[in-house]
């Protein structure tokens, strides 16, 4: 009996459908929206252990209902539109952000079979819809009216254009070795994929250099420090959020912490091996891959979180750089190194002609 | 687990089986169609030029369905990644970034006329010619598969056509984005003098024995580096 076929029996062909989907989509909502409050929680409690600091530690045990508390504020501010903006934009801006930064999760496989769109072209659905995410704070920093976002917005659309390139190319070596597009097929493809036991990308030493330059593109795509260059404080005030307040705020917000926990889980499905083990030893197959996944986006997140509180951040110059003379030529001659090896030792041998 | 596993198949790229499936098809043609089509005509008759941008972005996005609709979802992410994800973006930075003085363009518009209406002309009767030539598919099934390609998926079936028969074409194609790439770096680069540029080999490389010295200055005279 499957999920769907569960509801149908009940409900008909048509409603069945309807509300299986619905729930499945709340199912993936409802629980991103919880990890990112407590993503929220966790990243302030990294940040202050490596400061020797206490963190959030009034509200609730250990403080972990903080977030939920600093979100019950917001939403009680009143939200503000300046009289110089562009309301229809101003007020848009937001819930693209917000809305992209949730569907993005439709194709991501938790376990063997549990994802919401099994879609074969998967890893180029997500590179579309990260590649849309720049519009929200472009949009956000030019309907302000105001020059500090506007700044922000067009840093931020020049940063996440730049490393989007090499982002672009990193994915197609991980594509090289799976010979596929679908998320599903590419986690499969990584069990035993070294030595005949290990689970994972990162264990090949072709692969592993390209999981390093994944994470610090992740980092500037999510406009994480030490990329935070759109919202930095010193220079900008706060970037492209300057002007917003409340509710609007508070999706911008959600939607960047969900963004950085999209990050986290599509490193473990493409590097770490998703919710395989991390050895290929039956024993380890009895924990749920659920749990697998879990911990390895947890693990992801605190590398976020540990980046966050050591590095300082980089100059805008500098970051260019980066992306485009460093980046961009070392990825592109990784393809071609990974695919020489690949034709070299006959992986593709089994493609048909 | 649940869903039926992985071979499950998205509901518009099966044949219609019931008039159930048609009309969802149908539906959901006329919704993007009429989006492309809406959001195009307000491209170009919003004041602000950001917002035609913004409205065009809408288009490409709702072209990307009727794509999908079609059962070519390779075509539509490509559509959204190039369009919508990289050369929508550097329209609408240039867009902002420009002082657009709306009088000056209205000027224009009169003096413009004949040559927009010429081009409109050319347009809409190679749209015909497109239309008089097409092949007629049924609404929500998507064109059946040549031979050699049955089983593959759409990346599949691109690659090894791109990749293999058109090569120098797909490959002479890359070679004028790059001359265009080239030629506009050279038109637009230019050397300006007393610039100091960054070395960041050489800013790495100081270590504090080249950079700092002990002095012991004498009073009244102070020190010359």
């Amino acid at each position: 009996m499957t999920y769907t076929g569960f509801f149908q029996q009940y409900l008909g062909q048509d409603w069945g459908y309807f509300v299986a989907t619905i729930t499945l989509i709340l199912l993936i909502a409802l629980p991103v929206m919880l990890g990112v409050a407590l993503a929220v929680y966790f990243d302030r409690k990294i940040w202050a252990a490596m400061q020797m600091r206490r963190g959030p530690n009034v509200v609730g045990p250990f403080g972990i209902l903080q977030t939920f508390a600093d979100a019950a504020k917001l939403f009680l501010k009143e939200t503000i539109v300046p009289s110089g903006a562009n309301k229809g934009v101003f007020i848009i801006a937001p819930m693209i952000t917000f809305t992209l930064a949730l569907i993005v999760w439709a194709v991501m496989p938790f376990d063997a079979g549990v994802v919401l769109a099994d879609l074969n072209v998967g890893l180029l659905y997500i590179f579309a819809v990260s590649s849309m995410g720049v519009y929200g704070i472009i949009m956000s920093g030019w309907a302000s009216n105001s020059k500090y976002p506007f700044l922000g917005g067009l840093r931020s659309a020049a940063q996440m254009v730049s490393y989007e390139v090499s982002m672009g190319f990193i994915l197609v070596t991980v594509m090289l070795y799976a010979q596929s597009l679908n998320l599903s097929t590419i986690v499969l493809s990584q069990q035993g994929n070294i030595l005949g036991f290990l689970n994972g990308n990162i264990f090949n030493p072709l692969l592993f250099p390209m999981f390093v330059m994944f994470f610090i593109t992740a980092l500037a795509e999510t406009n994480r420090p030490p990329f935070d260059l759109p919202e930095a404080e010193a220079e900008l005030v706060a970037g492209y959020q300057v002007e917003y307040s409340s509710m609007a705020f508070a999706l911008f917000f959600l939607g960047e912490y969900a963004n950085i926990l999209f990050m986290c889980a599509l490193t473990s499905v493409l590097f770490l091996g998703g919710w395989l083990p991390p050895v290929d030893w039956a024993p380890l197959y009895v924990v749920p891959g659920f749990v697998w996944m879990l911990a390895k986006m947890a693990l992801m997140f605190f590398l976020f979180a540990w980046v966050k509180a050591t590095v300082p951040r980089y100059r805008y110059d500098q970051l260019m750089r980066l992306g485009w003379k460093i980046f961009l030529p070392l990825s592109l001659f990784w393809v071609v190194v990974v695919s020489g090896w690949l034709m070299f030792t006959g992986h593709f041998a089994s493609i048909p002609r | 687990m649940r869903r039926g596993g992985r071979t499950r198949r998205a509901p518009f790229r099966t044949a219609p089986s019931d008039l159930k499936t048609l009309v969802t098809a149908v539906f959901a043609f006329y919704l993007f169609a009429g989006i492309v089509l809406l959001s195009g005509a307000a491209t170009i008759l919003s004041k602000n030029p950001v917002h035609s941008v913004l409205w065009l972005i809408l288009a490409f996005f709702n072209a990307a369905g009727l794509f999908i609709l079609l059962g070519a979802e390779f075509l539509a992410m490509l559509l959204v990644i190039v369009y919508v994800g990289a050369v929508a973006v550097l329209f609408l930075f240039v867009v902002m970034m420009l002082d657009i003085d709306f009088a000056a363009l209205r000027a224009g518009f009169v003096k413009a006329l004949p040559v927009g209406l010429l081009l409109a002309v050319v347009l809409v009767s190679e749209l015909l010619l497109v239309a008089g030539g097409s092949v007629r598919v049924v609404a929500g099934e998507a064109a059946a598969p040549l031979d050699g390609f049955v089983g593959m998926t759409n990346t599949q079936a691109l690659g090894s056509v791109l990749y293999t028969k058109y090569l120098f074409v797909f490959q002479a194609s890359g070679i004028v984005l790059l001359t265009a790439m080239v030629g506009a770096i050279v038109l637009t680069h230019r050397q300006r003098a007393g610039t100091k540029r960054q070395d960041v080999g050489a800013q790495v490389a100081r270590t504090p024995a080249s950079s700092i010295s002990n002095v012991k200055p004498v009073s009244g005279e102070g020190v010359s580096l």
